[in-house]
């Protein structure tokens, strides 16, 4: 079968890449929408963070024998826990500053990870065996699927989905929602909004971790493997505009797919087609699709 | 109110002691150091113009340090002009991306201009890669230095410092003008309170927009005498590690700081020179620890910190 003498199961496949990362920008984009939100800053160490995810579940696996789905739970939870370190021992004293100091800080963090991790494990890059029960792919008719694909869209579409039912209908994320408003009215509300803040940050880099270790099967397990994709990222978040939670989860979605139909068409703009439709949004809605002006 | 400071004082009499220093330099110290330590002073000093003086933190300007390094490489080695007339194309190119990227950029403000800039940047890199003029991993290579204005052999490292040197004091001067200009205190003033400016009548985003062009245009004119004394102009000058790199420059020698540049771009390079070879791939970890050590505690930088120390003695 062809469309516009493209086949459907090229078209197919390549839609599917999109929308693996799709699932990815969502997830990272969200994470940095919810640190935004509470903290005002933008964590330039995400791709880091994401990366240490990665490296943490393929340590688990290659020294210690732990396998995937024991990593899955793990990896971001130890990588949020440094995370919580972080903000405990060095954003809290920059929340007074400009943003930028965040942001500068962040990617000094961002350049010591990196560095650490480079002079371990080299930049060669690892592999990483998909788990034995999402091994295999089955049949779709028009192209073939396989299982551990299908899977990271669903797990991270679930991750995504769940993250926006707790901020947009708990009363946790009512608390989070007012901490953003006026920290300091919920604050004399008794509510601990310094330990909100912390839980927060932690969140969001556990998310970046989570991604990491979906990824790992997929692609090398590599220091510079966040380095590049943050940057897509930024652009993604310019994009939607960081206005909602829901608005980053459907712009990384959708940007995912562009990019996946932009590789059937016309490869050789893939990688920079992102950024095109970011100055494309930014001169007709500076605000990004989902932004407040 | 007094508002300037000891340094800011005596800053001619201080220019004119580096001057000198700059003079006598090559004769001391290894010449190609100290091209280096210039071309990023530099970048570093337009870099400054812009966060410093005008209150944008642009993380792109690799783009238009390594554009104009391609620019300037392909001209000089491929056209086959002169090295004055490849490192003027490569300044009219950066200042030409910088209009583009500027006009763009300053719809938003704050870290959203930051990311703009940033992910811009990643566009040029990414076209640094595919197009095949460039080089792609490789780089362009064998530029060669030729004779400037046709006369002068630049193969000598001595005349080829002169020439940066007499670049650099150009570039120096050009942003020494900038900033000490009526156009230079609006800047101040939108940094201030951009609010404000705008309520005085003031066309905010042209003003800013002439910042980013005139940065731009600079920042080329560093990576375009780059190219010239490496012979080189390489992936790794638009890559975003290097608009980190000028950010921590800046940073580590004083934000808004006249001279402030000039000694984090020193300082960084001779560690760079200095790490290389002993530690290997901890050099990004050490400068990511200087990076964080500036932000959390030390934010005045190394020029910042010297004028409130003197200003604290109470010599005025």
């Amino acid at each position: 079968m062809e469309i516009f003498g493209i086949s459907t199961a090229l078209l197919g496949s390549q839609l599917l890449v999109g929308l693996i990362n799709g699932s990815f920008y969502a997830i990272l984009s969200l994470g940095l929408a919810i640190i935004f939100g509470l903290l005002n800053i933008i964590n330039f160490c995400h791709g880091a963070q994401y990366m240490m995810g990665a490296f943490v579940a393929w340590i688990a696996l290659t020294r210690f024998g732990i396998n995937y789905w024991v990593a899955l739970i793990a990896a971001p939870l130890i990588v949020g826990i440094v995370g919580v370190l972080i903000e405990r021992l060095m954003l809290r004293r920059l929340y007074k500053l400009d943003h930028l100091y965040g942001l500068l800080l962040t990617f000094g963090l961002a350049l010591i990870f990196e560095g650490i991790f480079r002079d371990q494990f080299g930049i060669s890059g690892e592999s990483y065996e998909v788990p034995e029960l999402l091994s295999g792919g089955v049949n779709l008719g028009f192209m073939f699927l396989p299982i551990y694909r299908g899977w990271v869209i669903i797990a991270s579409l679930t991750v995504c989905f769940g993250t926006w039912y707790m901020i947009e209908r708990t009363k946790l994320g009512a608390y989070l929602r007012a901490g953003t408003e006026n920290s300091a009215m919920v604050q004399a509300l008794g509510i601990n909004v310094p330990l909100l803040i912390t839980f927060t940050y932690g969140y969001g880099v556990a998310l970046a971790a989570f991604a990491g270790v979906l990824a790992a099967p997929i692609f090398q397990v590599n220091p510079l493997m966040g380095s590049n994709l943050i940057i897509v990222v930024f652009a993604v978040v310019v994009i939607g505009g960081m206005g909602s939670i829901m608005g980053s989860i459907l712009t990384g979605l959708g940007l995912g797919l562009i990019e996946g139909l932009t590789r059937v068409f016309y490869p050789e703009a893939s990688s920079v087609v992102v950024f095109v439709i970011m100055v494309i949004v930014l001169l007709l809605r500076p605000a990004g699709l989902f932004g407040k002006s | 109110m007094n508002s300037t400071t000891y340094l800011e004082n005596k800053l001619p009499l201080l220019l004119g002691v580096l001057f000198v220093i700059g003079l006598i330099a090559p004769f001391a110290v290894y010449p190609t150091f100290l091209m280096k330590i210039l071309c990023y002073a530099l970048f570093a000093c337009a870099f400054n113009l812009l966060l410093g003086f005008a209150g944008l933190l642009s993380f792109g300007h690799a783009a238009f340090l390594g554009t104009a390094g391609y620019v300037c490489g392909m001209m000089v080695r491929d056209v086959g002009v002169t090295p004055e007339v490849g490192i003027l194309a490569g300044t009219v190119a950066a200042g030409l991306l910088g209009w583009l990227f500027g006009s763009l950029a300053i719809k938003r403000t704050g870290i959203y201009f930051a990311m703009i800039t940033l992910a811009l940047a990643q566009m040029v890199f990414f076209l640094a890669i595919q197009i095949k003029e460039t080089g792609g991993e490789d780089g362009l290579q064998g530029v060669p230095r030729g004779h400037l204005f046709g006369l002068l052999d630049l193969s000598d490292n001595i005349a080829m410092y002169y020439l940066v040197f007499a670049i650099f004091c150009f570039g120096f001067f050009v942003i020494y003008r900038t900033i000490h200009s009526p156009f230079g205190q609006i800047l101040k003033a939108i940094r201030e309170n951009e609010p404000r400016a705008i309520s005085l009548g003031y066309d905010v985003a042209k003003f800013k927009l002439i910042a980013f062009i005139i940065s731009a245009a600079l920042a080329g004119m560093a990576g375009a005498t780059k190219t010239l004394v490496f012979q080189l102009a390489s992936l790794s000058d638009v890559h975003w590690h290097a608009s980190g790199e000028v950010v921590l420059m800046t940073l580590l020698g004083g934000l808004g700081t006249i001279l402030g540049p000039i000694v984090g771009a020193a300082t960084i390079v001779a560690l760079q020179t200095q790490l290389a070879d002993s530690v290997g791939s901890w050099v990004t970890v050490i400068m990511g620890g200087i990076f964080v050590l500036c932000v959390l505690s030390f934010r005045r930088g190394i020029v910042g910190e010297l004028q409130a120390l003197i200003k604290r003695s109470g010599v005025n």
